[in-house]
């Protein structure tokens, strides 16, 4: 009886791919594939021409994707993995586990260059809010750590915007930065472990203001025609994230996995990309951006550390976030 | 006879397993620990475990002691029924509550509603404090029924010379009340405390940050954020000596019975009126709102929800019985073994091996095996079995309790006759001991199938994409805040615990009465 039971749900569990056509597996972050997200549209756009299966796979946010990556080593059956950023480059490929790719074209506003990775969107880490809760948004990391807004953000150890937070605040105060750390403890409600799980809680009015990124107020306002949600411009400038994807040397299908990395960066991915996953394209398709995005607020100065600074500052300045969230 | 003494009874072959399994997934993670510096951010998770565990062990101690004086010398409709539901929270999953608790706790709520309608600012659910408020939730209640135990541990006659004496309430108290508190409170204290240093799935839920890390969330982070095995595993080390530690001074605590026997007669006790009787009342109720708000929310939130469940849920749900039923399976039949080898035999190897796994916790196992099959396979492929072996593990010494004394009299009524009669083991098993034991078994085997049905621990360690379990299943909702589908997973995953552990209950009694 229970071993029966067992082979039967052990067969429903590992529902073997039946048919012939090649899959190419793709290892992502939860929202790449949600409903909302990218995934459903890319996967349908790549499927129609390349004659295989596309696969998703997620494991959380992007920081904890590496940690997927590195736990299964070469034994991994990802093809792809979508969804790293610029931060997490340098680590990646000291890995060896990645394969080089070939360059893409691309509009980025700063060169890019790395021979294992190519970028898909970008954009700039701000704290969004609620235009009709919050009348006057802070202007800086010190206001609002001075305020008593309570905020959401996401833990740098398992999401690239939580990564990006601590290096934006690095970046802007250096070694002042675990002082306003400490300074921003009690206005932060929770952290979570993904992009996905903060933003959830930002629009249940769980807290007032959540970090994510500029272009977030854009979805609301096009996709569901709401114009109350603004991200605040800081003074010190916002920290960017380029988004990167890459090709893993395991990879049985290589050549697939060629065609998927020149597919997500081609102007049809690009397009799906702006308004799904609400980030600049890396490459701006040739109709722009659409209507809703010119509103969107502009930082006033720009920051981004180099992979290999941002490898180098990394792991103390999660040690002094840590350290001064835990007073 | 003689012979038959010496072999290798598979009683001690299986507690040898434990053993190895217990020993060898902590020598492992030793092992493994690159250095045993511990960074301040590991010092910080070890004072937050201790921290939220005694406070959690206090406060439900302390206030389950009104509670359950009240329960003891008051009577009112429901009463039965009330004391039985105390019993719940044991087998009710961590997601379920947790729900519960911020649905009632959480930013909107009706606390925080009420709070801002009083003026007064609001109460944020997570960090230190919500975590022991979940502890409290699930812990309170088991601290009463242990407590109410104490008290009616007591002979009723001495109540009665007591008040024929003519002793004010605050006398009573001071000679018959507070002795037995001390006898028991410590006790208690050590097994909540015990219950709380393996805190997981709340502190994952409701820590909200590096100030509320636990452990075993750390164990956790460790592993599936960073992927740093050398710290995971020191982390796993601290843990394990942790437990261990508090589970030999627990050990070393017995409960002294001071009141000599009573006539065990059950008489009425004319219980304090005036303010006390609206006190007793005040604690009753404030208990019971504590503890039926959150399900009742999570009931209003889920129904609704019903309607319209998640995409995955059903797998999830198939994964989850499979793991019960299984794990249950196991457990039971480890635990009968060891039970009736640890009945017949006169050395305490058996009964150590048996309660052993209460010194471990299901990240330090996990951590365990996940360094061992790591070389070997993918470790999202084992998530199962390996999440079966785990929860029937840390299950065992509950089921062994349960099933020791049933043992011991079968073994004091049947072993001299089944030894004269020279009857092989297959069948003293299948005629006198399965028979005798079905209803604690089947009693046993329900609690061991509800327990691992909303267990939230190693699997969220192995889980890869799509091989979730329902508890984690319901995390990953209420992580993404989608509530109500969270309060509708919810519901189905305590109508399935409860279902399991009717079913295997039912089939217990069912076989003992054939």
């Amino acid at each position: 009886m229970t071993t029966k039971l067992l082979a039967a749900g052990l067969a429903f569990l590992a529902s073997p791919a039946l048919a012939d056509t090649p899959v190419l597996t793709v290892l992502t972050y939860d929202s790449f594939t949600s409903e909302w997200g990218p995934g459903p549209a890319i996967e349908k756009g790549f499927e129609a021409t390349c004659g295989c299966d596309v696969k998703f796979v997620t494991a959380g946010d992007g920081a904890a994707l590496l940690a997927r990556v590195k736990l299964e080593g070469t034994d991994s059956k990802a093809d792809v993995v979508v969804g790293l950023d610029t931060n997490l480059t340098a680590d990646a490929t000291a890995t060896g586990l990645f394969a080089p790719v070939a360059a893409q074209p691309n509009t980025l506003p700063v060169p890019f260059q790395d021979p294992n990775f190519i970028p898909f969107d970008w954009g700039y880490f701000a704290f969004v809010y609620d235009k009709t809760k919050v009348a006057t948004p802070p202007a800086s990391f010190e206001e609002l750590a001075a305020s008593d807004l309570k905020v959401v953000i996401e833990d740098p150890r398992s999401s690239t915007p939580g990564l990006g937070l601590v290096l934006w605040v690095k970046a802007a105060y250096g070694d002042k930065a675990p002082q306003i750390w400490a300074d921003l403890a009690d206005n932060i409600v929770t952290v979570t472990p993904g992009w996905s799980e903060a933003y959830g809680m930002f629009t249940e009015g769980q807290a007032d203001m959540v970090l994510s990124y500029t272009t977030s107020p854009a979805y609301h306002l096009i996709a569901e025609n709401d114009d109350t949600k603004a991200a605040a411009s800081f003074s010190e400038g916002h920290y960017m994230q380029i988004e990167v994807a890459g090709k893993l040397a395991s990879s049985q299908q290589s050549v697939l996995a060629d065609q998927f990395l020149a597919y997500l960066t081609a102007d049809a991915a690009q397009s799906v990309l702006i308004t799904t996953n609400w980030m600049y394209p890396a490459k701006t398709p040739a109709e722009g951006l659409p209507k809703g995005f010119e509103t969107l607020v502009q930082p006033v100065k720009s920051l981004l550390m180099s992979a290999r600074d941002a490898e180098a500052a990394r792991a103390p300045a999660i040690a002094e976030w840590q350290a001064a969230l835990s007073k | 006879m003689a012979s038959r003494a010496v072999e290798i009874s598979p009683a001690f072959g299986l507690s040898l397993a434990i053993a190895a399994l217990i020993l060898g997934s902590a020598a492992m993670v030793a092992a493994r620990a690159e250095s045993f510096a511990l960074a301040a951010q590991d010092w910080q998770a070890l004072r937050f475990t201790v921290l939220q565990a005694s406070l959690s062990a206090a406060t439900s101690s302390l206030l389950a002691i009104p509670v359950a004086r009240a329960l003891f010398r008051r009577r009112f409709p429901w009463r039965g029924m009330l004391i039985r539901l105390l019993a719940a929270p044991f087998v009710l999953p961590v997601v379920v509550a947790v729900m519960g608790l911020l649905t009632v706790f959480g930013r909107g709520g009706p606390v925080n509603g009420a709070l801002a309608w009083l003026g007064l600012p609001e109460v944020s659910i997570f960090g230190l404090h919500g975590v022991v408020l979940a502890n409290v939730f699930f812990n309170m209640p088991l601290a009463t029924r242990m407590l109410l135990h104490g008290w009616q541990s007591i002979p009723v006659e001495r109540f009665r010379l007591a008040q024929s004496l003519g002793l004010p309430p605050s006398a009573q108290f001071r000679h018959l009340e507070a002795p037995m508190l001390r006898a028991q409170l410590p006790g208690i204290f050590a097994v909540i405390l015990l219950i709380c240093l393996a805190s997981f799935a709340i502190a994952l839920m409701l820590g909200g940050g590096p100030k509320a890390s636990t452990l075993e969330l750390a164990i956790y982070q460790s592993l599936r954020f960073e992927f740093d095995l050398g710290r995971a595993a020191l982390l796993a080390a601290v843990q394990f000596a942790l437990c261990a530690a508090i589970t030999l001074a627990a050990l070393g605590l017995t409960l002294p019975q001071g009141f000599g026997a009573g006539l065990g007669r059950r008489m009425a006790i004319a219980a304090p009126t005036g303010w006390r009787r609206g006190a007793d009342g005040l604690a009753i109720a404030a208990a019971a709102l504590f503890l039926f708000t959150p399900l009742l929310a999570v009931v209003s939130k889920g129904l609704p929800g019903l309607a319209a469940l998640p995409n995955g849920l059903w797998p999830a749900v198939l994964r989850s019985v499979l793991v019960a039923v299984v794990s249950a399976l196991l457990a039971t039949s480890a635990a009968l073994i060891l039970a009736v080898g640890a009945a017949r035999s006169k050395s305490r190897v058996i009964e150590v091996a048996a309660m052993l796994p209460l010194a471990a916790s299901s990240l330090v196992l996990g951590t365990g095996l996940f360094l061992m099959v790591r070389p070997f396979v993918t470790p999202e492929t084992l998530a199962l079995p390996i999440t079966v072996l785990v929860n029937a593990t840390l299950t065992l010494p509950y089921l062994f309790r349960l099933l020791l004394p049933e043992a011991r009299q079968l073994e004091a009524d049947y072993g001299r006759l089944t030894a004269s009669l020279g009857l092989p083991r297959r069948t003293i098993l299948r005629f006198v001991t399965l028979p005798r034991l079905a209803r604690p078994l089947g009693y046993g085997a329900g609690l061991a199938a509800a327990l691992s049905m909303g267990d939230l621990g190693v699997i969220a360690l192995f889980a890869g994409d799509g091989g979730a379990t329902l508890p984690l299943f319901v995390q990953h909702l209420i992580g993404a805040y989608r509530l109500q589908q969270a309060a509708a997973a919810s519901l189905i995953l305590v109508a399935i615990s409860f279902a399991l552990f009717w079913a295997f209950d039912r089939l217990g009694s069912h076989y003992a009465d054939a």
